[in-house]
């Protein structure tokens, strides 16, 4: 008989709201965080777009209800990584970092994705020194500097907005000659006096002039080949992000880009396992539609369990071997 | 919130703190989330290692000069120090168990 009824890997929006659903329907889920527990919007301030919320709220403060919410119903949210799972066998194990393990008659999998860095193995090895994926966490240490951010879409477009609070001028690296972003972002941005633009260009190279911090960016026209070298004290990149799925290859479908593939809702290719928010999502990508998805693999789950013929009454359930 | 395993330290006192033995210290601030989910991580380190090695806690905020003498442009950054020397540097989110064994190979060298 296995530990659990159903395990939820992943903190986001989409774990979250599967471990309420679950949680809800008597089935005491597992939910294992994940080492960015919360998610994508524990990186995030204000959050405009989250509805029932007039005024906004800040990312991090909406992730803490979600998490009280789901616990609140009697969802079990552990600390930890998963670093192995068993997909071939039933039930299902997944073995964590201190080497525990637990077994599962039903999965649902939310680890969501995270930030996609340059491809020239110097923005990595100068991360913490002027390199950052993250403008809330980093924004802070370039007071009064230039800085530049790389990318063109929503995400891109808020970094550079909220870093014009520190830095003495963002100046956005775009591949293209169009903004992917909102209109609402870029009418923000092009009417910030602390904005400018570089189209059609890439960062080819992040130098630190021996020094093991930035000290400028080589930016390369794409049209024209030509490069320029662009002195500046920080580099925020923002370029999208890759599902994290390195834990599932070959036991789960993806597509070509690392996705989970689901069907008939959160359905994975392997019957008791579902994917919800941004592992399974590269088109909408929102706190929302994350969530929704999250509730879509919770009924899921639940249907899938009640068709088990040895699946525990509720009162089973509440034992935990964890 | 912090376990009171977890030292302190400031811009005042931390070459005096660091000086001797293994000694873990997490920049962090308040605004940064993922310093928030480090610091739970950072507590249960302070309590494994107790009388072994010191771990402690610095902001960045409040202490500017350490950050800016270690080049520590991003947070959070964990900085290990081994008789007053810089020995290891992790930016970011790291599992603890990773942490743990990087403490204890410096304990046992």
């Amino acid at each position: 008989m296995a530990d659990r009824n159903v395990v939820i890997i992943g903190s986001g929006p989409a774990g979250l709201t599967a471990a309420l659903y679950t949680a809800r329907a008597n089935l005491k889920p597992l939910l294992v965080e994940g080492l960015e527990a919360g998610g994508q919007l524990m990186l995030t301030t204000m959050v405009e777009n989250w509805p029932g919320f007039r005024d906004g709220i800040m990312g991090p403060d909406l992730m803490t209800e979600m998490r009280a919410q789901a616990e609140r119903f009697g969802a079990e949210v552990m600390q930890g990584n998963v670093m192995k799972v068993d997909l071939q066998s039933r039930p299902f194990t997944m073995t964590f970092a201190n080497g525990k393990s637990v077994t599962t008659d039903s999965l649902i999998i939310a680890t969501g994705a995270s930030a996609r860095w340059l491809e020239i193995g110097s923005d990595r090895k100068l991360s913490g020194h002027g390199v950052s994926t993250c403008a809330t966490c980093d924004g802070y240490f370039f007071r009064g500097r230039p800085i530049a951010v790389v990318g063109g879409g929503d995400s891109a477009l808020e970094e550079a907005i909220y870093l014009t609070r520190f830095a003495s001028k963002v100046t956005v690296v775009h591949r293209r000659d169009t903004l992917r972003a909102s209109k609402i972002m870029q009418d923000k941005a092009f009417a910030n006096p602390k904005i400018e633009f570089i189209w059609d260009s890439e960062v080819a190279d992040v130098l630190d002039g021996g020094k093991g911090e930035v000290e400028s960016i080589v930016v390369r026209n794409l049209k024209t080949g030509q490069q320029t070298t662009l002195p500046l004290d920080g580099v925020f990149i923002a370029i999208g992000h890759t599902p994290n799925t390195s834990l599932f290859v070959g036991q789960i479908d993806l597509d070509e880009n690392g996705y989970i593939r689901t069907h008939a809702g959160s359905k994975t290719n392997v019957e008791g396992v579902f994917a919800a928010g941004d592992v399974q999502d590269h088109i909408y990508r929102q706190a929302i539609t994350a969530a929704g998805s999250g509730c879509m693999a919770a009924l899921d789950a639940e249907r899938y369990l009640e068709g088990l013929s040895h699946h525990h009454p509720p009162e089973a359930a509440l034992q935990t071997t964890t | 919130m912090a376990s009171e395993k977890v030292k302190t330290f400031t811009d005042n006192n931390f070459d005096d703190e660091t000086s001797k033995g293994v000694v873990l210290v997490d920049f962090w601030a308040e605004w940064c989330g993922p310093c928030r989910r480090l610091a739970p991580t950072v507590d249960a380190l302070a309590s494994e290692f107790d009388g072994r090695a010191t771990v402690a806690k610095l902001n960045v905020d409040e202490n500017p000069s350490v950050p800016g003498r270690f080049a520590v442009r991003g947070i959070p950054t964990l900085l290990l120090f081994k008789e007053g020397q810089l020995a290891e540097t992790i930016v970011g989110l790291r599992a603890k168990e990773d942490i743990a064994q990087m403490i204890e190979r410096h304990l046992g060298a």
